[in-house]
């Protein structure tokens, strides 16, 4: 029960800290709506008729899922950066279990995607990206789906890593590539045979993909698999992500 | 209360021990105090001993749990305050405490103040009171000068009444007054609470009110003991004398068997209670007489000196 208790507790401190924190809350919001509002809108007026798909639905669908699973994912790998900061080292001297930490962490940077997602979401319908009621209610457990996907990636690289330095030195290396490989911006369909298997390396690919399974459901075959493959292809690398990255980071983090 | 046996930690990619081999015990109750420069080890050492970092070699328990089979027992039972500020500024004094208070257990998790239960309320009530908070208990904390949020740490982390009190370095950074209060009102506290403390510093009037000293350089104890027996020990109280007749006076302290050297003035090696005696026992016209007593000051930087010598 305290273990529980525990869980809530640093999740909800996380979502204090995002709401208070003022300049955080623009750049979070401010990146996705760049790309989306001049990225996207650009992208669909200077290249749209010849694609035969909506570059700008595309774009969105690709950053939303973006945004999210890059904002849980960054947040876990915080944990290593803040460990000897304000309140987290009270958080490692507690008496509470490792993986509770962990998970209190996920669910902590998933609640801060969350208003995100629905800034992003907000956008879309302004920019006039077409939207059904249902349509959103549906995309409303995909992106939790793809935030707790994001944290699980964020612990296996964060198990990896000693400190911060190592974190802004992998950094470019892990995310960046995979903004073009989980083909945000860009169609993956026809990519030569190393960037594609790259490309299924990728697990940013996934979570745009099944984001854009919702966002594309009976409509243009956009996704390029079922929404079964990829949550089952997201379940199985959650799973060994959180189970590795976990116990890796419980050894070195008292290994140092 | 608190034993090492052996306790060694060598961080990967170094080549020398961060802790070298230490062993001591420290009694319940008591207040030690854990001395040394910067980089001796000292920060490691709590680390090690709050379960927060694995050692290399020996053991270390404390109240007979062991630091590193059971973590989870000595987690519960320490309280720990760090070098650096652990309250997170954008949360207000009270959900700092009350983060805390739910991580240790001591109460079910609410999403707000309101709905915690009434026992909880009324003890952060009185912790405020205590620190004269009361109405800036709802306040961010980055509201609250430097002294005063050291008080909230320390308030916060004796809530779920720790065996023993870790606190690493917990006036750095503070300015003299804030220094001083703080001081005072962790003498009170550690009256009334019985906890066993367990302090780093580097100043040493702050040491000095120890029961233990334990100064560490280079990862080994360099002294062990008492202020007193660690003045006593390791610098010596001296008189120091001359006369114009040197030979004379040489000879004379060599009859009375008094322990000297120099060639002029003379170190004569007596403690404070028999330089009196020592000195009515000289005939030689002396033309200076002057005691050395160290501080504890001085027995430091002579150990400190010595080892880096």
């Amino acid at each position: 029960m305290s273990e529980v208790a525990a869980v809530l507790t640093l999740a909800h401190r996380d979502l204090i800290k995002l709401l208070r924190d003022r300049a955080r809350i623009v750049s979070d919001f401010a990146f996705p709506l760049i790309f989306i509002g001049i990225l996207g809108t650009s992208l669909q007026s200077g290249f749209g008729s010849s694609t035969g798909i909506n570059l700008l639905h595309f774009v969105f669908t690709g950053v939303l899922a973006q945004t999210i699973w890059q904002s849980t994912a960054l947040g876990v790998i915080s944990l290593l950066m803040d460990r000897e900061q304000d309140f987290s080292q009270e958080i490692f001297v507690s008496p509470i279990s490792r993986y509770s930490i962990i998970f209190g962490k996920i669910l902590g940077e998933s609640l801060v995607a969350f208003p995100q997602f629905i800034a992003i979401l907000a956008f879309g319908i302004i920019l006039g990206v077409p939207f059904t009621l249902e349509k959103i209610v549906a995309l409303i457990p995909a992106a939790l789906i793809i935030a707790v996907y994001g944290g699980a990636f964020g612990v296996l690289v964060l198990s990896r890593l000693e400190n911060q330095r190592q974190a802004n030195q992998i950094f470019p290396f892990v995310m960046l590539p995979q903004f073009f490989l989980a083909g945000i911006f860009n169609p993956i369909q026809n990519l030569p045979w190393f960037l594609d298997i790259l490309s299924k390396i990728a697990p940013m690919r996934y979570a745009v993909d099944l984001m854009r399974d919702v966002y594309y459901a009976g409509g243009p075959s956009v996704p390029i698999f079922d929404l079964p493959t990829n949550l089952a292809i997201i379940g199985v690398e959650f799973l060994v992500f959180i189970v590795v990255g976990t116990a890796g980071f419980v050894r070195a983090e008292r290994n140092r | 209360m608190i034993h090492l046996d052996g306790l060694t930690k060598r961080y990967k990619k170094t080549d020398r021990n961060a802790v070298d081999g230490i062993s001591f015990d420290v009694r319940a109750g008591e207040f030690f105090a854990l001395l040394g420069p910067n980089g001796a080890g000292k920060t490691t050492m709590i680390s090690i001993l709050t379960t927060t970092l694995s050692p290399t070699g020996g053991t270390a328990s404390i109240d007979g749990h062991d630091i590193v089979r059971e973590a989870s027992a000595v987690r519960r039972i320490v309280g720990i305050i760090f070098q650096r500020p652990s309250l997170d500024m954008n949360l207000t004094a009270e959900e700092n405490v009350r983060f805390h208070a739910i991580l240790y257990g001591l109460y079910p998790y609410a999403p707000t103040y309101g709905l915690m239960p009434a026992a909880y309320r009324e003890q952060v009530q009185g912790l405020a009171a205590l620190l004269g908070i009361a109405a800036e208990l709802r306040k961010p904390m980055r509201t609250f000068s430097g002294g005063m949020r050291r008080k909230l740490e320390i308030v916060r982390s004796l809530m779920h009444r720790p065996k023993v009190l870790f606190l690493d370095e917990p006036t750095a950074g503070l300015d003299v007054p804030s220094r001083r209060t703080l001081w005072e009102y962790l003498t009170t506290i550690r009256r009334e609470s019985g906890t066993t403390v367990f302090l780093t510093t580097h100043y040493l009037e702050e040491a000095e009110e120890a029961d233990t000293i334990c100064i560490i350089d280079q990862g080994k104890v360099v002294s062990f003991g008492t202020p007193d027996r660690i003045k006593s020990d390791l610098v010596q109280e001296y008189v120091l004398v001359d006369a114009e007749d040197r030979g004379r006076l040489r000879e004379e302290l060599a009859r009375l068997e008094l322990r000297s050297d120099g060639g002029g003035p003379f170190r004569v090696h007596v403690d404070s209670r028999h330089t009196h005696a020592a000195l009515k026992a000289i005939d030689t016209p002396l033309t200076l007489v002057r005691t050395h007593m160290p501080s504890l000051e001085d027995a430091y930087l002579e150990i400190v000196g010595k080892v880096s010598e």
